[in-house]
């Protein structure tokens, strides 16, 4: 089973992606995470980074490649990938919970505080999060940026929410 | 006869743009589209474009449409819409009907940018109330603002099936699963993943049985497929559905190329019958010039390269532009078409035009069937 | 006005604001807005079947959504065969489901031929 078949990456893809910061990386800071893995003739996240951590290069047909090292987690990238396959990871917390900011284009909006559900990639309810900010600005071009806490473990699993109401 | 230096006819992407490029190496355009509005399928594109910034990746189509009807407008283009283009002939004059009257335009050269149309299916129910094109219900929700229905079926995973699905999402309905006979998802992954994450099930190797219901759809059976694309009894899954969508598939919307005596070839890469043309998107009738999805069915990023060509092509040859100047201005839009068909997505446009220009000779040993000299 | 109405939504934002007029569907006053297409209006009012097939009288509503198909036609204004779904709306317009390639007005008996 893989995203050809079913539409979505298991974890052990997305781990193996060139976009994918190593856990390492992960701890250390806040950063992107590229869920994007095929030859795709895209390269919007590349233009973004100013950071110059994410590379396509040439040919645009490339994956894109993270280095961690070098991306501040700013999430620029991820509003503008039209894929909506960048998400942006904070682990380093010390309260077992870890920050997510996911593209999110569905309405009504999450209100600041708010707990959601939690669903993995082929969109099951995983657990629930606690909203910490909503954000749109005319950058992000009607994508908003929803952040959430969510339980450590689920860092690498949540990538989208569901309102409860 | 009304006179036109260039007449393009459809004010989709690739017309808007190839009138642009006319018009600016100076040439005098007159666009004619059978809508009432401009833009074509560009303003139900409500996502953001792939490509790379040249392409204004990032960019949401509905707003690429907006910058292109105001370059147009900023460059005097004539358009006129609600008229339909019903034929070409001697190559030069184009008959149109309006609403209250029908008229000619005589043309020194013509660009046909008339798009595609949506591919059907068939199975037990499919003239059923309530199963549509996807992209007819795509220009229902974000064009006219009205939901086709409540809990939808996509058939098709290619892009413009997950891209719809989307988007059914967004404006509120219910996608009940994407299906597709093809053992693989067949758009791009990321698209794939953004709606199974919302919940949605992409069932591949699964096709539509039937739809049932007494006056419209109430009911969607899909079943799995084999290796022979026969369904498999017993493999049945009930869908409660009031909607099935239909993204099948677009073959070129070719007619006038047709009537005005165009060679064809039948390149399915390509949709289907396509108008063999050249690299200056030239077709075998001297003067005619296609763009766009009737010159073989691909994104909408292509036919606006597509059409820049057209109509730079068409401006040099109607004397606007030397040859010399027009290959400068032509090369970067070529370059770019070639980044946007790159990869495993592109092969079959690029297989495709490949094979069109590997197969001219074919197309000048058919009998014209159809249409003019 | 309903929920088939989009009023709201993510990218496109509020429903551009447009007159408010009132199309007869049969002896039914369905409310539509300035500008769209006959088709969008019955598709908000619930309406399923726009007509029916001349043969085996099977019923029939939208496919293309953009002028191509036909599927769509209906009588309107005493006109049959009118595409629906290219059409815009106007205050007072009467449609009606049409039965087979549906009858003309002086066929019915009035109008002018």
């Amino acid at each position: 089973m893989s995203i050809l078949e079913d539409g979505y990456f298991t974890l052990e893809e997305v781990l193996a992606l060139p976009g994918c910061p190593s856990p390492e990386a992960m701890r250390g800071r806040r950063v992107a995470v590229v869920e994007c893995g095929h030859e795709l003739p895209c390269n919007p996240c590349e233009t973004a980074c100013k950071a110059g951590a994410l590379t396509v290069g040439t040919p645009i047909t490339n994956v894109p490649k993270i280095d961690a090292a070098c991306c501040d987690g700013c999430g620029i990238c991820m509003v503008d990938c039209p894929g909506l396959a960048i998400f942006i990871l904070d682990l380093t917390r010390d309260d077992g919970r870890a920050e997510l900011w996911l593209p999110h284009e569905f309405l009504p909006l999450p209100e600041m505080g708010e707990a959601v559900l939690l669903c993995d990639r082929a969109g099951s309810v995983v657990g629930e999060g606690q909203v910490t900010k909503v954000r749109q600005a005319k950058r992000f071009d009607r994508t908003a940026v929803v952040q959430v806490l969510v339980p450590e473990e689920l860092a690498m699993t949540a990538r989208a929410i569901a309102l409860r109401r | 006869m009304k006179q036109a230096e260039i007449v393009v006819v459809g004010a989709g992407p690739a017309g808007l743009s190839a009138a642009a490029a006319a018009a600016q190496a100076g040439a005098q355009v007159l666009v004619i589209d059978e809508n009432a509005e401009p833009g074509g399928q560009l303003f139900k594109q409500i996502h953001k474009f792939f490509g790379a910034s040249e392409h204004r990746a990032g960019q949401r189509g509905v707003d690429i449409g907006h910058e292109l009807l105001e370059e147009v407008e900023g460059l005097g283009v004539d358009v006129v819409l609600d008229a339909s283009v019903w034929g070409i002939y001697d190559g030069s004059t184009v008959a149109v009907a309006s609403q209250e009257y029908s008229w000619r335009v005589k043309a020194d050269r013509i660009v046909l940018a008339t798009g595609a149309t949506e591919n059907g299916l068939s199975f037990r129910g499919w003239t059923l109330p309530g199963v549509m094109g996807a992209g007819c219900a795509q220009t229902m929700m974000n064009v006219h603002r009205v939901l086709p229905g409540q809990r939808v079926v996509m058939v098709g995973s290619g892009n413009v099936g997950l891209i719809v699905a989307y988007q059914l999402l967004q404006a509120g309905a219910e996608v009940v699963a994407v299906v597709d006979a093809l053992p693989r998802v067949g758009g791009y992954p990321v698209h794939a993943a953004k709606i199974a994450r919302a919940g949605v099930p992409i069932y591949t190797s699964y096709s539509v049985k039937e739809a049932d219901g007494d006056e419209c759809v109430e009911k969607v059976t899909i079943w799995r497929v084999d290796d022979r694309w026969q369904g498999v009894p017993g493999s049945e899954i009930e869908l409660d559905a009031d909607t099935v969508t239909l993204a099948v598939g677009l073959s070129p919307m070719a007619e006038l190329a047709w009537v005005a005596g165009c060679r064809f070839l039948h390149i399915p890469e390509l949709g289907g019958h396509v108008p063999v043309h050249s690299a200056y998107m030239e077709t075998t009738v001297p003067g005619i010039y296609v763009a766009g999805d009737v010159s073989g069915v691909e994104e909408a990023s292509c036919a606006m390269e597509e059409g820049r060509l057209a109509g730079l092509w068409a401006a040099s040859a109607a004397g606007r532009l030397s040859v010399a100047a027009a290959v400068a201005a032509a090369a970067p839009h070529e370059a770019s078409l070639a980044r946007l068909r790159s990869g495993p997505f592109g092969a079959a446009a690029r297989g495709g035009k490949l094979a069109m220009d590997g197969r001219r000779d074919e197309a000048w040993g058919q009998t014209l069937t159809r249409g003019g000299a | 006005m309903n929920e088939r109405r989009i009023e709201i939504h993510p990218i496109l934002g509020l429903r551009p604001e447009r007159r408010h007029v009132t199309i007869h569907f049969g002896d039914r006053p369905l409310p539509a807005y300035e500008g769209e297409p006959i088709a969008a209006a019955l598709l908000a009012a619930g309406v399923r079947v726009f007509r029916k097939t001349s043969k085996r009288g099977e019923p029939r509503q939208l496919f293309c959504g953009i002028g191509r198909c036909t599927d769509c036609v209906m009588i309107v204004d005493d006109l049959p065969g009118v595409r629906t779904c290219v059409t815009p709306v106007r205050d007072g317009m009467r449609v009606e489901e049409q039965d087979g390639r549906g009858r003309w007005e002086r066929e019915r008996g009035g109008g002018e031929p």
